[in-house]
């Protein structure tokens, strides 16, 4: 199998650092067409990428609508990957997924779209449901990405019951998928009293929670 | 003269109109109502291509756009409290519907209960310069299910001034409305509250705030609608586009309010924020978001509609010199722009924190900035040529009658909060900071003010209102603590 070049990965991640899609599309395909392996040019060239921006963000060198470019640049990377590793056979990922949404009946979804881009420059792979999503799309998708973590985002009173709801119905379904949940509204309290099993008031604290619930370890 | 501030010239806010008015004809605005969509599309508005998005054409914009009444006057009840929204007249209330409360004694931020609302209720009911009540605390103690009704219950309990509120939920306004005549709406030929209506930046309507608009339209409540956009994250990163973004979400809510029924009263409100792009955050209390108020404001003054907007608070998470520096931005620009009524005081956390205490020292920084706004008073008295010469050179002007009638009046007096001493007697006094000050005073007000009185047999009707609404939400009576 033919290696990613070294000057090649440092492409890539500079299209990401630099939140170049139209780039990132074309090391992509150019890559794929000299004989690497999909896997291999994600792994390798634009996970690390997205990670790097991830770590700059935290230093405070750059700010959301940096990393949100890179999370857009590596979506039009996974453009061009995501069939060719289907074709290939091969898992999509070897990444945890995470499936994120904002509930039924709620169309608040810029924190949500945060926690995702957070999530993915932590090196989390997501699958984004979007908004007013109902519960047994959220129990629906986990299931077919084999998603270790359901995320579901409320921001009004009145919709975060149906945070309860995608509890119930992953219980009821078996799903090894654990189910965290955030919002304006949402506190821990109430992430107890319907059975989840985590909650996250930052963004921040939502990779912290996922990464910790997927050592094993239970939400503090 | 009256001093004024403003961001956009006349012809920017032409500009700003067409800008809104093309985007509403050409990309439209998501309506998740579909009673609405109906309504709005036998009106001459079209579907655009996504689900429930409508285009509304420039010709249905102008037909609603001059139905509105250009005043609203408010009275709370038994009717002695009135408010008047309109012209440059500017109103201060409390910051609503925070999940939480700081405690005073520990500094604690903790879910606030039916107690900290009944308390801040009374505090608020004596303060000078708030002219109206907010729903302000969400009483954790209490069902979520009637979280909305039972808070402007507690507050109609309380209090006789006028409030503004808004439901939770999609069958929020009636039985709150019910609440409204319990507590004597009806015979004072006015409404007593006003319901906030909140769009969803960018250019959305969900079914709750549409249902409400609808509802208070038909009521002839007065209907807040807040269009919030932040900038960088859900509108453009310019504070022109998030006028016009905010603008084009207001009109078309105008226009569904005006399509139920010609003339109902319309608010023209704003919660545009500025953005945190570190910690993600909307920040409330920075100085583009009095000038985004402001913008957006005189956008309504140009239709002519009464003007709302989230000023005069803080996204400090104590008492401190940010919270103070950053609700007297938003109160002095916010009187300066002529904005009718302004929400916020009280605030902490970017609208998710009341706090007794800064309600005391805001009602100080709002008595300041309304003496700004009323500007200098040029005539012969006040020249008062006749006096200086009379007094100078040398003279001081203390035991004097011209001193006597103006000094109270010219001067704003603050309370015990802003302290005036020497040195000496403050560090006598025990050193304290405005925060301790203020929340000595909050205890004694509370302490010492009574509820006003509820008239004879609101009482009954105000709980046979709230459990009414329990009955219907499922919400037994024992769960919930009465007045």
């Amino acid at each position: 199998m033919t290696k990613l070049p070294p000057l090649m990965a440092k492409e890539m991640q500079d299209a990401l650092i630099q939140g170049d899609g139209l780039n990132a599309e074309r090391l992509a395909s150019e890559a794929l067409a000299a004989g690497i392996s999909p896997i291999t040019v994600m792994e390798e060239g634009f996970v690390p990428g997205l990670k790097r921006m991830g770590e700059l963000f935290e230093a405070g060198d750059v700010f959301l609508p940096e990393l949100m470019m890179a999370g857009e640049a590596m979506k039009a990377a996974v453009k061009v990957l995501g069939p060719a590793i289907k074709a290939s056979g091969g898992k999509q990922t070897v990444r945890p997924v995470i499936v994120l949404g904002t509930v039924e009946g709620d169309i608040h979804e810029i924190g949500k779209n945060i926690v995702a881009i957070m999530l993915e420059t932590a090196g989390f792979e997501v699958v984004d449901l979007g908004m007013n999503v109902k519960a047994d799309a959220f129990v629906k998708a986990a299931k077919e990405h084999g998603a270790s973590i359901i995320g579901a985002s409320a921001l009004l009173t009145t919709t975060m019951e149906h945070q309860k709801d995608i509890v119930e119905q992953a219980r009821a379904a078996n799903l090894k998928a654990k189910v965290i949940v955030g919002g304006a509204p949402v506190d821990q309290a109430w992430a107890n009293s319907i059975g989840a099993d985590g909650y996250a008031e930052t963004a921040k604290d939502a990779v912290d929670l996922v990464a910790r619930l997927l050592k094993g370890g239970g939400a503090t | 003269m009256m001093p004024t501030f403003r961001v956009l010239s006349d012809d920017e806010m032409v500009q700003v109109h067409e800008a809104s008015v093309r985007l509403l004809g050409k990309t439209g605005v998501r309506v998740e109502h579909e009673g609405a969509r109906k309504m709005l599309l036998k009106a001459g508005a079209t579907k655009a291509k996504g689900p429930d998005i409508i285009k509304i054409p420039e010709t249905l914009v102008e037909e609603c756009m001059d139905l509105a009444p250009s005043g609203i006057t408010l009275k709370g009840r038994g009717g002695k409290r009135e408010v008047v929204l309109e012209g440059d007249r500017v109103n201060f209330n409390p910051g609503s519907a925070a999940m939480f409360i700081r405690d005073y004694e520990t500094y604690d931020i903790r879910p606030s209960t039916t107690e900290d609302l009944r308390r801040f209720v009374l505090l608020t009911d004596a303060l000078e310069f708030m002219a109206m009540q907010s729903t302000a605390l969400v009483a954790s103690d209490v069902p979520k299910a009637l979280g909305d009704i039972y808070r402007l219950y507690v507050v109609l309990c309380n209090s006789d001034k006028p409030v503004v509120t808004g439901a939770f939920g999609a069958d929020g306004v009636p039985p709150m409305n019910a609440l409204l005549m319990a507590a004597g709406q009806g015979e004072n030929k006015a409404p007593m509250a006003i319901f906030d209506c909140c769009s969803t930046a960018p250019m959305m309507w969900g079914d709750i705030p549409v249902q409400n608009l609808l509802d208070c339209a038909d009521l002839g409540i007065p209907a807040e609608l807040i269009t919030m956009p932040e900038l960088g994250a859900t509108s453009p990163a310019t504070i022109a586009g998030a006028i016009v973004q905010g603008n084009a979400e207001f009109l078309s809510g105008l226009v569904m309010a005006q399509l139920r029924r010609k003339g109902a009263p319309v608010i023209y409100g704003g919660s545009a924020t500025t953005f945190d792009m570190r910690f993600a955050t909307p920040r409330l209390g920075s100085v583009e978001t009095a000038m985004l108020a402001t913008g957006l404001a005189q956008m309504g003054r140009s239709y002519k509609v009464p003007t709302h907007a989230y000023l005069a608070l803080s996204d400090s998470k104590t008492v401190d010199a940010q919270a103070g520096l950053e609700t007297m931005i938003g109160a002095l620009i916010g009187v300066l722009a002529g904005i009718n009524n302004i929400s916020g005081p009280g605030m902490l956390s970017s609208e998710n924190c009341q706090s007794l205490e800064k309600l005391v020292i805001d009602n100080d920084i709002c008595g300041m900035a309304l003496r700004l706004g009323r500007g200098v008073q040029v005539d012969a008295e006040t020249l008062a040529e006749d006096l200086i010469s009379q007094y100078s050179p040398g003279g001081n002007f203390l035991a004097n009658k011209h001193t006597l009638k103006w000094f109270r009046t010219e001067t704003f007096m603050p309370s015990a909060v802003i302290d005036r001493q020497v040195a000496k007697k403050w560090k006598d006094g025990g050193s304290k900071d405005a925060a301790r000050r203020a929340g000595e005073l909050a205890e004694k007000i509370i302490k010492e003010k009574p509820p006003a009185p509820l008239e004879k047999g609101m009482a009954k009707d105000l709980t046979v209102g709230l459990l009414k609404a329990a009955e219907k939400r499922a919400v037994k009576a024992s769960e919930l603590p009465l007045r």
